[in-house]
């Protein structure tokens, strides 16, 4: 399969990157990152932009940096990275996520900034940066600005991405205090995408009640989505296993779930439960200080 | 555009296309028809080569991606006519049948080995799951890998 024809640039600096997608008209430039998702598009002939602008070789997008505010991570920093970062020792759920995300050459390639910049409805990254409340940090022609993960994704392939802007990077708070998060999935045998994906952060207070629930949920709805009813009836419970069942138990009104000849709408809501529970329960086990790795993180 | 990169520990330049994929230019320009293309969807694996010594899928690559670039392919292992340690494993192990997947079967198996010098039997299979065998049921190319780290000192 042959992409159409198309120009390419690979700008070395980010205000390079800017001057390239100014000269285009607006949506017929497409940003290059790792191209996992996007080179198959382009030979589906589904993507035919005029011109690709491959960032991939902009330094400044790379890395991820501990400071003051927390953790920066680089919108080209891949999977496989984030699957061993030294930084990310104290988030055990990036490592949980990069490994269940496709397979070992997609990882080499992939980057966190492309997935969240694609925008796939079943795509993992989305569903922790959501739980985590994470900020996307863009760049365009005005400059710098922030956008918060729940005002990221705006419909099927839709983010707050201008089309002169680009995705720089993604920044996390500092881990709060006897915190734990964790992902949990159901894979789509053939494409290992997430036919359900949930990411959860449980925040616990001094007594051991649950102070602060966040939830995020990917592969259901057409854009992922913070279980917000979920959240509210963990708030202030006991962080027990029996508590964290009956709340999933009650459902996730947010929920509007696709059908597909993958999975029923009914089947991924049941997923859904399931995956909910799972995240949760090993959410508390990390912030109760017990590892909960080498869990069941996949199927 | 004009490319430059190492291939195999040569140095190569070429007038390429954007679109070209790197596949393309690896089989067809270099003629290097070791790296296979199998479905094209990058699920496969069969044109699975290094890119900096990172396993990547070069059907989901532009030949232009790789400008700069070192790329290692089947046809790099073996030195002086002699079977890289790993091919070597898969021929006396009998890792194949129709061979098709081969090629990038080793180049995966090939990593795994530098990153994880005595990998255990899940992470063997961890590492080839981007990797379709529809022969062999996977278990003598498990079998070939284990061999040839257990013969480099490793594997556990």
């Amino acid at each position: 399969m042959i992409p159409s024809a198309f120009n390419y640039v690979a700008p070395r600096s980010l205000e390079e990157a800017l001057a390239c997608l100014g000269r285009c008209e607006p949506g017929t430039a497409a940003l290059l990152a790792g191209g996992m998702s996007l080179v198959p598009a382009l030979k589906l002939r589904f993507a035919r932009p005029a011109t690709l602008v491959d960032i991939g070789r902009i330094a400044a997008l790379r890395g991820i940096e501990a400071n003051a505010g927390g953790i920066h991570i680089g919108a080209l920093v891949t999977h496989a990275e984030l699957l061993g970062a030294p930084q990310l020792a104290d988030r055990p759920v990036f490592a949980e996520t990069a490994r269940v995300i496709a397979d070992p050459q997609v990882r080499n390639r992939g980057t966190l900034g492309g997935s969240l910049a694609y925008a796939h409805p079943a795509a993992d990254w989305p569903a922790v940066f959501l739980a985590l409340g994470g900020e996307a940090e863009l760049f365009g022609p005005r400059g710098a600005r922030a956008v918060a993960a729940e005002d990221f994704f705006t419909g099927i392939f839709g983010t707050a991405i201008g089309a002169d802007e680009i995705l720089t990077g993604v920044r996390f708070a500092h881990v709060p205090v006897n915190a734990g998060s964790a992902y949990s999935k159901m894979r789509q045998q053939a494409s290992g995408m997430a036919l359900v994906g949930v990411a959860a952060q449980l925040v616990l207070d001094a007594a051991g009640a649950i102070r602060a629930a966040s939830v995020g949920v990917t592969g259901v709805n057409a854009v992922p989505f913070r279980a917000r009813s979920l959240e509210a009836r963990l708030q202030g419970s006991a962080s027990d296993p029996a508590a964290l069942s009956a709340a999933c138990a009650l459902g996730i009104t947010e929920a509007d779930p696709l059908g597909d000849r993958h999975a029923s709408a009914d089947y991924r809501l049941h997923l859904l439960g399931v995956h909910a529970g799972r995240a949760l329960a090993r959410a508390l086990a990390r912030a109760r200080g017990s590892a909960g790795d080498g869990a069941d993180y996949n199927d | 555009m004009k490319i430059a990169l190492r291939v195999n520990s040569q140095d190569v330049e070429a007038e390429v296309e954007p679109r070209l994929l790197l596949v393309h230019f690896l089989r067809e320009r270099l003629r290097l028809t070791g790296t296979h293309i199998g479905c094209d969807t990058s699920q496969c694996g069969a044109c699975t080569v290094h890119l900096d010594g990172r396993a990547v899928k070069s059907c989901s690559l532009l030949a232009v991606q790789a400008d700069g670039c070192a790329i290692t392919t089947i046809e790099g292992l073996a030195a002086d006519g002699v079977l890289h340690p790993l091919q070597a494993a898969f021929h006396e192990h009998h890792a194949l049948q129709c061979g098709f997947c081969t090629p990038g079967m080793v180049m995966a198996a090939h990593e795994l080995l530098g990153r994880t010098p005595m990998p255990d039997e899940a992470q063997i299979r961890a590492a080839l799951e981007g990797n379709r065998c529809r022969c062999t049921g996977y278990q003598n190319i498990v079998d070939a890998i284990r061999a040839a780290c257990e013969r480099a000192g490793g594997c556990t």
